[in-house]
């Protein structure tokens, strides 16, 4: 099974996928939050009192128990207070499904090769392809329907890299020197017909657009509109570009930060704010979609999780499963959804973490094959040998 | 000769001059220049200079050898010469950071102690920016430009990532002692040298690599990124035994002197930070590639080294990758072949490696120059050294903000494998994009470049570097020297520019002077 899927990303797409036509106006973002984030602390198993006990300095409190509580999910499982303004909301308004017990099935806990593994999404055993992403690929079974990638990072990364082509904007700096009219059309002019061509065409036309959208936020801001921080202010500005153009269909983003090896906090502190400004970006860019939002499902995840214990200095090391999270205007969420195993002393993987139940790959096969209804040849190129899946929030 | 640069100047005259300039300058072809684009991190009048006087083989044939810091300009080396990495050993800055990191442990836990500790580490982050700062100077000014390249070329070959740990207190050092006196030597060497070095043990973990806790993460790094390359026929058993050969292959940070046993004692080898720890290491016997290596402590290493270093495989991997870094991505197969050859036949050695793609017809012909489409390293070197040329400039920040811009930070790839070398690592649509950007800057960033350390604003600039720092493009030799490499379109483009500086700014955007 392995090996088929791997000939298969070696000799690209054999046939024409069927794409239904009202694939057209549905977008997909991953956010790869880098570092391996502590999905203990943003799903509180608070029924557990092992959790309480192996976190005697890192636990978040029990729903009702203050201020700083955790806000319970269901009969199991509690989330973050720093959420609960942001994603709390867009959970009770069903837009929102966490999958405990999920990721990668890779036990390397190296932050570059669990990465690698994630973005390539082509399994655990097959010799890796470093030129094909699974996004690329999407992009790709998709292409026939009009759809295109964009990826808000400064470089194209290793999930957007292969055949397909895919544009890149950092959305954060560099955009005050953009160039005028002119002297862009000067530089189209000598890269036409060239290997660079199309290129060169779309970043500049890439760069005018995120020109135009920053001098919208400055007209924004002078009528007074809040000034958002960081993350958010990146995801309201993702959230435009694709609104704006039909063909950035397929987004990445990613965030980091989240290795916490060291007093990484409770419900205040290092790990408690980077999950604020996190829910407050995704929350954000839900609102910027506007009547979008509707046709739109992201999806977050990290490349593994963290020790369930924690560690000698009030932080977590490298783990394994983690919580992804999926987000969207149309899905049926306000559930914790997926595979579930009770949370105590036995059941954790090699005696330390979470443990995989619900493989990243199966789950986004699900999530692809209902947005754009792909068939199995087309799920089996994306994701080579991975078993398929249902869920219930989509 | 400038006035045919300028504003509203018409093609044919333009050509026309620009073929006067050859003629002018009879020792240097077209794919002269195009070569010294390669010999160099990108000509300019000085080296075109140089070149033209010593004439083609003698120019390269005199950068072949390690020369140090002999061949830059006095100023270049003073400015080196006052660093703190200069005078201070890494063993020293280890020691005294190690001593620090004890003193917080007394601090009480909390906030405090967080805040002390962060700052610990910016302090010592000095290291690394006098690095950075060394590695750019030399870049710029070194005469001695293909060392500095290969410099380059090998750190990332055998790339380590300032951000993991420790590995910033030690990435001046390694880059000094274990790569760049090797650049040119056996490949051996160099791959010992980085294999005894603390920044690459810490790197990729075999400072924990131990009897019973293996760590396999170097052992397979080393056969598929530093050696053999992947699809060399390695095994899992291979990178396995490797990894239990490699075991208490390790480091000493502390200066203490490590206990062992008396029984063990002889196997002890300790080397400034490095040191081989024989109650770590797995003392059975071995197969490895087919070799049966008796477990005898750390000579099992050197015994690996050998084997790796004089395979077939090895000569194969590193040649293309050298001749991919100079020539383009897809090397003349001819050409691969003579570098493997000469790099078995010398026993790995660099120089006579280089030497053979240097001396292949290929390198020089036509249809195989401008090929190479330049890393963000090579380009905006290549873009600083064009426009700046001699000048030594006086702030290095907007060169590292360049780099780091481009997503290519000296140091800062996370990843073994090093940047890529490839067209399709650099060239996607927001690198191009940001390219012309960049060149945008580079054209207007004289005040700043020229202007007091580590600023980033223009203001601050004396009165009398304003004067010269925003040369006059047009009056470079070079640069008229490169224009009949340019296509129609290129050239008609750069003479609708409005002017010098607008025109340096597309001048470095062109197509062709993204290419060596």
């Amino acid at each position: 099974m392995q090996a088929a899927g791997a000939a298969a990303l070696a000799c690209g797409p054999l046939r024409l996928w069927a794409v239904p036509a009202t694939v057209a106006k549905t977008r997909f973002v991953l956010v790869l939050l880098r570092g391996g984030y502590d999905a203990a602390s943003l799903l509180i198993p608070y029924q557990s009192s092992f959790y309480y006990e192996v976190r005697p300095n890192i636990a978040i409190a029990r729903p009702g128990s203050g201020a700083d509580s955790a806000k319970a999910l269901d009969g199991t499982w509690a989330l973050h207070p720093a959420l609960s303004r942001s994603i709390y909301p867009l959970y009770q308004a069903k837009q929102v499904a966490f999958i405990p017990f999920a990721g990668s099935q890779d036990k390397s806990r190296s932050h570059f090769h669990a990465q690698d593994i994630l973005e390539l999404g082509q399994g655990y055993d097959a010799r890796l392809e470093y030129g094909s992403g699974f996004l690329n690929r999407t992009v790709e079974v998709l292409g026939h329907a009009g759809h295109g990638g964009v990826s808000f990072t400064d470089n194209l990364p290793l999930v957007f890299k292969g055949k397909a082509n895919v544009s890149n904007l950092g959305v954060k700096r560099g955009d005050k020197h953009a160039l005028n009219q002119r002297q862009s059309d000067l530089l189209e002019k000598m890269y036409e017909g060239t290997s660079l061509g199309q290129n060169v065409h779309d970043g500049l036309e890439t760069r005018r657009q995120m020109g135009d959208e920053l001098q919208q936020e400055m007209i924004d801001s002078a009528r007074g509109a809040a000034n958002a921080k960081n993350f958010e202010q990146k995801a309201r500005r993702m959230a435009r570009l694709m609104v704006d153009n039909a063909n950035y269909s397929v987004g990445f983003v990613d965030v980091g930060g989240w290795d916490t090896h060291v007093h990484q906090g409770a419900a205040q502190g290092t790990l408690s704010d980077r999950l604020r400004s996190l829910g407050e970006g995704l929350a954000g860019f839900a609102q910027e979609m506007g009547p979008a939002w509707r046709d739109t499902v992201v999806v977050v995840a990290s490349e593994f999780g963290r020790t369930f214990r924690e560690n000698g200095d009030k932080g977590t090391d490298h783990g394994h499963g983690s919580v992804i999270w999926v987000l969207g205007g149309g899905i049926a969420g306000g559930r914790v959804a997926g595979e579930q195993i009770g949370v105590s002393y036995d059941s954790l993987f090699q005696n330390r973490d979470f443990n995989v139940l619900n493989e990243y790959r199966s789950l986004l096969g699900y999530v692809f094959a209902r947005q754009y209804g792909f068939d199995n040849t087309g799920l089996e190129y994306i994701f080579p040998g991975a078993a398929s899946a249902r869920y219930a929030f989509l | 000769m400038a006035p045919f640069l300028r504003m509203g100047c018409l093609l044919p005259l333009m050509a026309l001059a620009a073929s006067s300039a050859v003629a002018a300058n009879p020792q240097l072809s077209l794919s002269d220049v195009q070569a010294l684009n390669r010999f160099t991190y990108g000509a300019n009048d000085s080296a075109a200079a140089v070149y033209a006087a010593s004439g083609r083989a003698a120019f390269w044939a005199s950068q072949l050898h390690f020369t140090g810091d002999a061949s830059l300009p006095p100023q270049a080396s003073a400015a080196i010469r006052q660093m703190t990495i200069s005078g201070m050993p890494a063993r020293d800055i280890v020691n005294a950071y190690e001593e620090e990191v004890k003193r917080l442990k007394d601090l009480p836990e909390g906030e405090g102690r967080k805040a002390s500790h962060k700052a610990l580490n910016e302090r010592y982050h000095f290291v690394v920016e006098e690095a950075q700062r060394r590695h750019i100077i030399r870049a710029l000014y070194s005469g001695n430009q293909l060392q500095e390249q290969l410099t380059w070329f090998w750190f990332n070959h055998f790339n380590v990532f300032q951000g993991k740990e420790k590995v910033k207190l030690v990435v001046a050092d390694y880059e000094e002692t274990a790569i760049r006196p090797h650049v040119f030597g056996r490949f051996r060497d160099l791959l010992l040298a980085t294999l005894m070095h603390p920044a690459m043990l810490l790197y990729l973990d075999n400072a924990q690599n131990a009897e019973g806790h293996i760590n396999e993460n170097y052992a397979r790094e080393l056969l598929e990124l530093h050696t053999l390359g992947v699809d060399a026929g390695y095994t899992q058993q291979d990178v396995q035994e490797l990894a239990r050969i490699l075991t208490g292959v390790g480091v000493n940070l502390d200066g203490k002197p490590v206990k062992v046993g008396p029984r063990l004692r002889r196997y002890y080898v300790s080397q400034g930070l490095f040191a081989f720890h024989p109650h770590r290491h797995d003392f059975g016997d071995k197969i490895f590639l087919g070799h049966r290596i008796t477990g005898r402590g750390f000579d099992e290493v050197a015994e690996v080294v050998d084997i790796l270093c004089t395979h077939p495989a090895t000569a194969r991997f590193i040649s293309r990758k050298l001749a991919v870094y100079f020539m383009g991505d897809e090397p003349p197969a001819n050409v691969l072949q003579r570098m493997q050859d000469a790099f078995s036949a010398s026993r790995g050695d660099i120089a006579h490696t280089l030497q053979a793609m240097f001396e292949s017809s290929e390198f020089w012909r036509a249809d195989f120059l401008g090929r190479k489409f330049k890393d963000p390293v090579q380009y905006v070197f290549s873009s600083v050294r064009l426009v700046y040329d001699g000048r030594m400039i006086t702030n290095y920040k907007p060169v590292l903000n360049w780099l780091h811009a481009l997503d290519e930070p000296l140091y800062g790839h996370q990843t073994p494998d090093g940047y890529g070398m490839k067209q399709k690592d650099w060239a996607s649509s927001g690198q191009m994009a940001r390219r012309f950007e960049i060149a945008r800057l580079v054209a207007n960033a004289g005040p700043k470049l020229f202007g007091p350390p580590d600023s980033d604003n223009a203001q601050d600039m004396p009165a009398t570097a304003a004067r010269i720092a925003q040369p006059d493009m047009t009056q470079s030799r070079t640069s008229s020297l490169m224009l009949p490499l340019l296509s129609e379109k290129t050239s008609e483009a750069l003479a609708q520019t409005k002017d010098n500086r607008e025109w340096t700014a597309l001048f470095l955007s062109t197509p062709e002077f993204m290419y060596r």
